[in-house]
This record gives C-alpha cells, structure tokens and sequence, in this order.
C-alpha cells in the first residue's frame, strides 16, 4: 500500500497554478460581470432552483386544494391560474434552463477540456435574458396572473383578461435566451475542441448536450414568432389567429407545438446524457454502445421536430395527418429505448456502487421507462381519444418531467457537487432523501394514471367524489415529495457550511472534469489537457491519501483489485 | 514500474506561448479563450451562420402563416393586390441588391486592409439601407392614409386622407441629422478626425432617409407619366377602395354575418347559402364585399408583419453597420483580422435575402 501512495502521490492535478474559481476575485461585480462559464452556471443554478421552489410551492398548494373534491381554499379562478403558473414557471424557467444551462454551462468547456464557451459575453447575456423573462413572468403574475394554461391556446388567450402579454414577452425573452446558450454550446463543441477530442471521445453529456442545442436553435424561434403574434393579436388585433377574422386558432396550436414537442427533448435529452455519465462511472465500466448513445441522441432531436401533431389528435387534423403523427411519434421510441438498454448492458456485470448520484440514475431509468412506455399510449391514435385531456396525460409527462429530468438534475447536480464547490456532502442523508423522493413522486404520480384512465379530466379544481380516494393518496405523496426535496435541499446546504473537502476526483470518473482541481482553477486548464477515451477506468485508481481517485499509468495485474476499491470507504 | 501521467508542465512551455490566457500581447483581438485566431474566425463565423438558421426558423413561422391563408382565401390575396404598388417594392429591391454588393465588397476591402475604401463602402451600405427606410415610409404612410390596415382596422377609402403620417414616421430620421450634424460639429471643432468622419458618414447615411423618400413620392409619378394613367400611383386602388367601401357600409350586419361565417374555410358556400336564403342578389353582392374587407384585412396583417419585422432587422442591421464603420475608421480591420465584417456581411445578405421573398409574395400576387 505505501508503495502504491507513493506512487500515486505526485499524480498530476492539472491547473494547479491558480486560485480556484469561487476564490479568485471578490464582490459582487465579480460575479455579476463575470464571463466565466463556471460562475454563470453557477447563477443559472441559484436562480433556477430559486424558480423551482416558486413552482414547487404553487404544486403543493394545487395538489393541496385537491384534497378535497369541493372547494377547500381556492375559488375556481385561482386555480386557474395557479395551474398555469405552476406549468409555465416549471417549463420555462425551470425545465428548460435546468441541466443546459446550470450544470452544462459549467461543465461543458471543462469536460471538453477549453477555457471557456466560444462566446462568453453571449453567455452572461443568455443568464441577463432568463432574469428579465422571469421578472416578465413575475409581472404577469402581478398585473393578475395568467390563466390560459402554459400553452397559451387561442382563442382563449386572445380574449381573457389576464396578463396574457406580460407572460408571452417573458417567453419570447426567454426562447432568446435558450438560444444563445444553445448556439453558444454548438460552436464550442463543433470549433474549440482540442487536439485529441475527437468527436467520438466527447462523453456522452457533451453529445446529448450537442442534440439538445440543435432543439434550442432550430425550435426556439418558432415559439419566438408565435409570442410576437399572440402579442400582436391581443394589442393590435390582426387577426391571424381569430376565425372572426378569416383567422385559423388551429395555426396557434400547430406553432406552439411545433417548438414544445422538441421542447420535450431540450428537457430530456440532457437528463439522459446525465445518466449516462452516472451509469458508466458508478458501474465502473465502460458505457455499453458508446456510438449508439450518441447517436440515438441527435436522432431524437431530429425525429423529435416530426411528432408535434399528437398533441393535436382531437384538434381537428385530418385523419392522414393524425395517423402520420402517431406512426412518427412510435419512431421516437426507438431511439429511446437503445440508450435504455445500453444503460442496463452498462451495468450488466458493472462493479455498481450505490452512491447517491447512481441511485438518482436507477430511479430515473424507472420512471423515464414507465413515462416513455405510457407515451405509447398517447401517441397511439385509438387510446388518446379517451385519455387526450385527462390525468393520465399529466400523469405521463410528470413522469418524463419529473421522474426524468428533475431527478437526473438532481443526480447531476449531487454528481458535480464535490467538483463545483469543493466539498463533500453527506452521503447517507442524501441517499435518504432520493429514497423519499422517488417513494413521494411515485405516490404522487401513479394514482393519476388511475384517475385519468377512469376519466378525470385534467385542469379541473372541483371533482366527483368517486375520485376522491385517488386524490388524496396523490395529495399525501405530494408532502412526502415536497419533503424529500427539502431535506435534499438541506443536506446540499449542510456540505456548503461544513462539508468535507472534496478531493480532485471522489467518485473514479474518468471524463476531463476530475482531472482539474475541485473546485476547478478560473481557467480550467493552463494548457490543453491530454486527451484519450472516455470512460475507461483501468488506470484511476483510489488512494487513500487524497480519498479520492488518481490516475496512474498502467496497472500491474496483481493489483487489480485496487480499480475495484469500495467507495464506501471514504464517505 | 508504472509512473504517473505524464505531467504536463513538460508539455506546457512550448504550448503556453500560443495557448496563454494572458498571452495576447501579439494580437489585440485574440480573445484569451481562443487557440488560434483561425479557431476565434470559425467560431464567430460558425456562430453567426447558426444565428441566421434561428433567423430563418423565425420568418418561416410568417411564411407558414402567409401559405395558409393563401390557400384557405385565395381571394383576399387576389383582391389585396390593387392596393400595392410594385413599382415601389421593385425599386426597394433594387436598392437592397446594391447594398448587398457593396457591403460584399467591404468584406474585400476589409481583408486587403483598404480601409479608406471600407470606410466609403459602409457609408454606402449604411445609406441604402436608409433609402429603403425612406421609401417604406412613404409606402405605410400612404396605407395609413387610405385607411389601409391590418385585420381589424381595415378600412379603404377612396382618397387618400391628408394626414402627417409621413412626417411623423420621419421624426426618427429628422431626429438622427440633427443630432448627427451636432456630433460632426463638434468634432470638427475639437479637430478629432475619427469623431468628424464617422459622425459625417452617419449624417450621410441619415440625409440618404429623405432620397428614400423622395425616391417613393416620385417613382408612382414617372410609372403615371409613362403608363399614362393616372398621376397618383394608388388612384386606381382609391377607386376599387371607394366600391367596396360604398358596399360594405351598407350593411353593417352583412359583415357580422360574414364574419360568422369564417370559420368555414369555403367563404364561396357560405355566401351562396346566405345568397339563396334572402333570395336577393343585392345582398349577397354586399356580403361579398364584406368577406372580401375582412380576409383582405388578413392579407395586410402578414404584410404588416412581414414587412415589419423585416424593417427591425434592417434597423439592428444598421446598429452593427455603423459600429462596424466606427471600427474600422479605427483601423481595426486588416487581413489578419476582419471577421466582424464577414460576419454582419451574412446578417446582411439574409435580410436581403428575405426580402427578396417579400417582394415577390405581397407585391407580385395579381
Ligand atoms: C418517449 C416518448 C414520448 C411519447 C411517445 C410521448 C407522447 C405524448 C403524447 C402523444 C402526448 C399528447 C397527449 C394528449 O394529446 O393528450 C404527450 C403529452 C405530453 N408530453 Fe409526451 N411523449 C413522450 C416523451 C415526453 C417527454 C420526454 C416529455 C418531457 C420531458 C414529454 C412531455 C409531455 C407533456 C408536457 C405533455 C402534455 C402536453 C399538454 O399540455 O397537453 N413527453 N406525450
Ligand atoms: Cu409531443
């Protein structure tokens, strides 16, 4: 053993030479000036978990008046609107932004192995676009809310009285801000790599990453166009969307899908990419079908701009059309299910240790499976007349939303967070918070299923009391939810205070990231770091001495056992 | 035995001279993240190719909106067309085309480092650009005045009404001169030779405004001088206007009956219906008119859009142009540095790119 620290101990932590990120400028102009990808990540991530807590506080208070079938502290109105807030703050400010723009923002150029983003600037004006949207949205809710749903359908939103306009200009802003980060990442991704980083040694984030950006480059200005029109339609009435007029209300839907089906994916795909980083380093395996994640990855975002139609199955559409849009919805399931069982080859004889971020990646890989399987339901045209506009649909989606994007965000997030602030959290009561999470969101989501598929209509505040039992078990794990994410929110918070000292590479990873200090140096690397293939594991090795993971070279074969050192050791 | 990574401090010295985050000392306009100057050129020339694939993606959602209600009221788009004069659109079109060749040639300048010749090519971008502003004045103006407006306030008359839309559409350029002119003064006075120049060359591309509008008050005279008709280029417009006006205010409630009709995309059924139920001819002529008023409004609702967003861009495109004039009586630009240039060259050619579409979509439609 001593000979093997020794050995190890003058592993090479690059980027040594400087401050760390966090310490090297003070105040606060140093951080609301800063062009360091780092820090802007790191306020994208304040600021989309402040939109979380605002979201998630308005879902409890929805799934609380459903407790009863009458009313207990909402009129109708209130409920209206605080369905519709709930949705458009957890979609547009929180989904979207989440993984690309907190965690991708910071991580990118350092997996990568640059400095920084191609364009820095842009980047801190994406971050400045997300905070005048949200106040947008905040008018909205001042100027007496909004209630036409986050979908904005006409001709309702043409004619109701809330602030319809306040809230579309928050969307048209914040479209401009999912895109410059979008475009941002694509030029960096396709211009800066270095020598080394080819392609298909980018792991897997970067790549899902990359499809994600396709989404937020080619979609976002759709939405953008149709917010503009909605706003002009209300202001100046020009008809586009008003049959009074010779105006087509269906055209609203087709543009408003046209961008939120691929909007579906800016939320998923980064999630999967995640994932997939979890599952290849916690099973200490290279990731099964490297190239078939990969590119399953940017055939979702492709397929995924093909599909909008099936939300539109009952809307009018021409039966070719529909049966068109089902049969191209069902493609999307390929793609989908290749990552699935890649993740399940990956840890096929894996060496898995159960930390928290890995116990994140399984519960993920179970909900996404039943979201993603009960989509088929939906996008099947037979079954989705009957289930079109019921709580099997908001069952479905908060399976994909939540059970997938939320808790790979929060498996990213627990994954990252020795590397982005230097400190280790508490591994036990974080493992006990994923577990109330994933038991509350199951309780919570699952009885919806039932509900909708024996009728219960969604957007309802008031019901018949032949649902109430339902209701008040997803009530119930709805408070179980709200407290699994408050004591993860504690924990996290706790690691900040009095958190152990996070070594360069805790978990074994092998991707660029944990090769620079944690937290890494204000330019990430002073050169150009050597780059080889992801995802190879032979060579990282834990010592005890950092307690945490080196590399060294090559591994002599009776020290094998080394590679396979329990993590749980050093927690 | 197996050593440690290979440290990379070895591999460093020879690498930190180029890669240096503090290194720029050799070129001013090497960003610290950049390798090379060639990685900073193809990232910013990648970038705005993607800016301009979300531009597209942004005008297709209107284009899409334009190829529905063509094919759903192809009517409207037929009887829009009286209300266009072409004459003007062609010579907007010319004007763009120009300044797509001369800002194509600025890039050229820029990268053989003529900077005089840059600077006047600019100038000359910057002034077509206002011509065009000029000449869309005169176009909205004169709509304003004739009552010819998107959906809801569609109402054409059959004179034009003498109103100061154009003057005060004008307000903006009138403002841009005088406080151009102050700003060239002054840095007359103050000798500042970049300050003169570049304030002048604004005041140039500002006064152009008033070609622009000059241009568009006499080109409906030259066509009535040559076709012989009319002087004023919308007259014939003006009188269709008049009939259908004189129609439709006959029957107020013919309009809503219209209107409750549109939903169904065959207006013709509708009106035959409605024909044969009041069995009055007189009737359903004036309900025709009604329905033609009403998705004939629609038509200008896109023109107004379309046209309108494209102006906006004209006018950002301006910003960069004017900024890219600033730099370059800086002399910033050279043949080791000149990719602002190319890059608001593409911005520039996509606007006039779309409007190459424009023209044909809402002025050529008869
Ligand atoms: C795995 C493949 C998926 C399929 C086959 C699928 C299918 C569908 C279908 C057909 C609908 C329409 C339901 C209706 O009309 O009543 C729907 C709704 C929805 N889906 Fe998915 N989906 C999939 C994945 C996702 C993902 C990944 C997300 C988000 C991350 C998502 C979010 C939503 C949302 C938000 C709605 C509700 C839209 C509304 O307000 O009506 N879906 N899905
Ligand atoms: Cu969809």
């Amino acid at each position: 053993m001593s000979d093997n620290a020794s050995r190890t101990a003058t592993a090479h932590v690059h980027g040594h030479s400087e401050e760390d990120y966090l310490r090297c400028s003070h105040g606060w102009k140093s951080w609301a000036f800063t062009l360091d990808h780092k820090r802007i990540g790191v306020m994208y991530l304040i600021a989309i978990l402040i939109s979380f807590l605002l979201g998630g506080v308005m879902a409890l208070v929805l799934r609380a008046e459903l407790f009863t079938p009458d009313k207990l502290f909402l009129s109708e109105d209130m409920y209206n609107q605080m369905f519709t807030l709930h949705g458009a703050v957890m979609t547009f400010l929180f989904l979207i932004p989440s993984i690309p723009a907190a965690l991708g923002n910071f991580m990118l150029p350092v997996m990568l192995g640059v400095k920084d983003v191609a364009f820095p600037r842009m980047n801190l004006a994406s971050f400045y676009l997300w905070v005048f949207g949200a106040i947008f949205f905040l008018m909205a809710i001042l100027l007496g809310g909004l209630d036409t749903g986050w979908t904005f359908y006409t001709p309702y939103s043409t004619t109701t009285n809330t602030a319809v306009i306040a809230a579309s200009m928050g969307v048209f802003i914040l479209g401009f801000s999912s895109i410059f980060t979008g475009l941002n990442f694509l030029v960096t991704i396709n211009t800066m790599r270095p020598a080394g980083m080819t392609w298909f040694r980018m792991p897997l984030f970067l790549w899902s990453l990359y499809a994600t950006s396709i989404i937020q480059v080619l979609a976002t200005p759709v939405l953008g166009i149709t917010g503009l029109l909605l706003i002009a339609e209300r202001t100046l009435g020009i008809g586009i969307f008003d049959p009074a007029r010779g105006g087509d209300p269906v055209l609203f839907q087709h543009f408003f899908w046209f961008y939120s089906h691929p909007a579906v994916y800016i939320m998923i795909l980064p999630a999967m990419g995640v994932v997939s980083e979890l599952v290849s380093t916690f099973s200490r395996k290279p990731i099964f079908g490297y190239r078939f994640i990969a590119y399953s990855s940017i055939a979702i975002a492709l397929l995924g701009f093909l599909v909008w139609g099936h939300h539109m199955f009952v809307s009018g559409q021409s039966a070719l059309a529909a049966t068109v849009f089902s049969a191209l919805t069902f493609t999307v399931s390929i793609p989908s299910a290749i990552k699935v069982f890649n993740w399940l080859a990956t840890m096929y004889k894996g060496a898995i240790s159960l930390e928290t971020p890995m116990c994140y990646a399984l519960a993920f890989i179970f909900l996404f499976g039943i979201g993603g399987l009960t989509g088929l339901y939906l996008g099947a045209l037979a079954t989705d007349v009957h289930l079109h506009d019921t709580y099997f649909v908001v069952a479905h989606f908060h399976y994909v939303m939540v059970g997938g994007t939320l808790i790979a965000f929060l498996g990213g997030l627990h994954y990252w967070w020795p590397k982005m602030f230097g400190r280790m959290y508490n591994e036990m009561w974080a493992r006990i918070a994923c577990l109330i999470v994933f038991v509350g969101f199951n309780a919570t989501f699952f009885p919806q299923f039932v509900l909708g598929s024996r009728g219960m209509p969604r957007r309802y505040a008031r019901y018949d009391t032949e649902f109430v039992y339902f209701h008040q078990f997803s009530t119930s794990g709805a408070m179980l939810l709200g407290c699994g994410l408050m004591l993860c929110a504690g924990v996290l918070i706790h690691s900040l205070l009095r958190g152990r000292k996070a070594p360069a590479n805790p978990w074994g990873s092998s991707t660029l990231e944990w090769k620079c200090s944690s937290p890494p140096p204000h330019h990430n690397f002073d050169w150009p770091p050597v780059v080889s293939a992801p995802y190879q594991y032979d060579h990282i090795v834990y010592d005890p001495n950092h307690q945490g993971y080196v590399e060294v070279e090559d591994i002599p074969e009776e020290e094998d056992e080394l590679t396979n050192a329990p993590v749980e050791s050093h927690s | 035995m197996s050593t440690t990574t290979a440290p990379s401090s070895e591999v460093a010295p020879s690498e930190h001279s180029d890669g240096g985050h503090d290194d720029h000392g050799h070129d001013p306009f090497l960003a610290h993240h950049f390798g090379s100057a060639k990685q900073q050129f193809d990232a910013g020339k990648f970038g705005m190719w993607l800016f301009l694939v979300t531009e597209i993606l942004f005008f297709s959602g209107l284009f899409c909106a334009y190829a529905v209600y063509r094919s759903t009221h192809p009517e409207a788009f037929a009887n829009a067309d009286q209300y266009l004069d072409p004459m003007l659109g062609a010579a907007n079109t010319a004007v763009l085309i120009f300044s797509s060749l001369t800002m194509a040639w600025a890039v050229r300048a820029a990268q053989l480092g003529q900077k005089q010749l840059l600077v006047r090519l600019l100038t000359i971008t910057l002034s077509c650009a206002s011509i065009f502003l000029g000449v869309k004045a005169v176009e909205y103006s004169h709509k304003w005045d004739l009552g010819i407006l998107w959906a809801s306030n569609f109402n054409p008359q059959a004179h034009a009404a003498h109103s100061p839309a154009l003057l005060v559409l004008s307000i903006p350029a009138m403002i841009t001169v005088v406080v151009t002119a102050i700003l060239f003064g002054v840095g007359k006075s103050r000798k500042s030779e970049i300050m003169s120049k570049f304030w002048g060359c604004l005041l140039i591309a500002a006064l152009a405004y008033f070609g622009g509008v000059g241009l568009g008050l006499t080109v409906p005279v030259i066509e009535g001088a040559i076709t012989g008709e009319a002087a004023h280029a919308s007259a014939e417009a003006g009188h269709h206007a008049a009939e259908g006006a004189h129609h439709a205010a006959a029957a107020e409630e013919a309009v809503e009956h219209a209107a409750g009709h549109a939903t169904e995309h065959a207006a013709g059924d509708a009106v035959a219906t409605t024909a044969a139920k009041s069995g009055s001819l007189e009737a359903a002529a004036i309900e025709q008119a009604a329905i033609d008023r009403t998705y004939t409004g629609i038509f200008f609702s896109i023109y107004y859009v379309m046209t309108g967003l494209h102006g906006f861009h004209i006018l950002i495109g301006m910003g960069v142009i004017a900024w890219l004039l600033y730099r370059s009586l800086l002399g910033h630009f050279g043949p080791r540095y000149f990719g602002p240039v190319d890059f608001v060259g593409l911005y520039w050619h996509l606007v006039d790119l779309i409007w190459i579409y424009l023209f044909p979509l809402l002025y050529l439609i008869g």
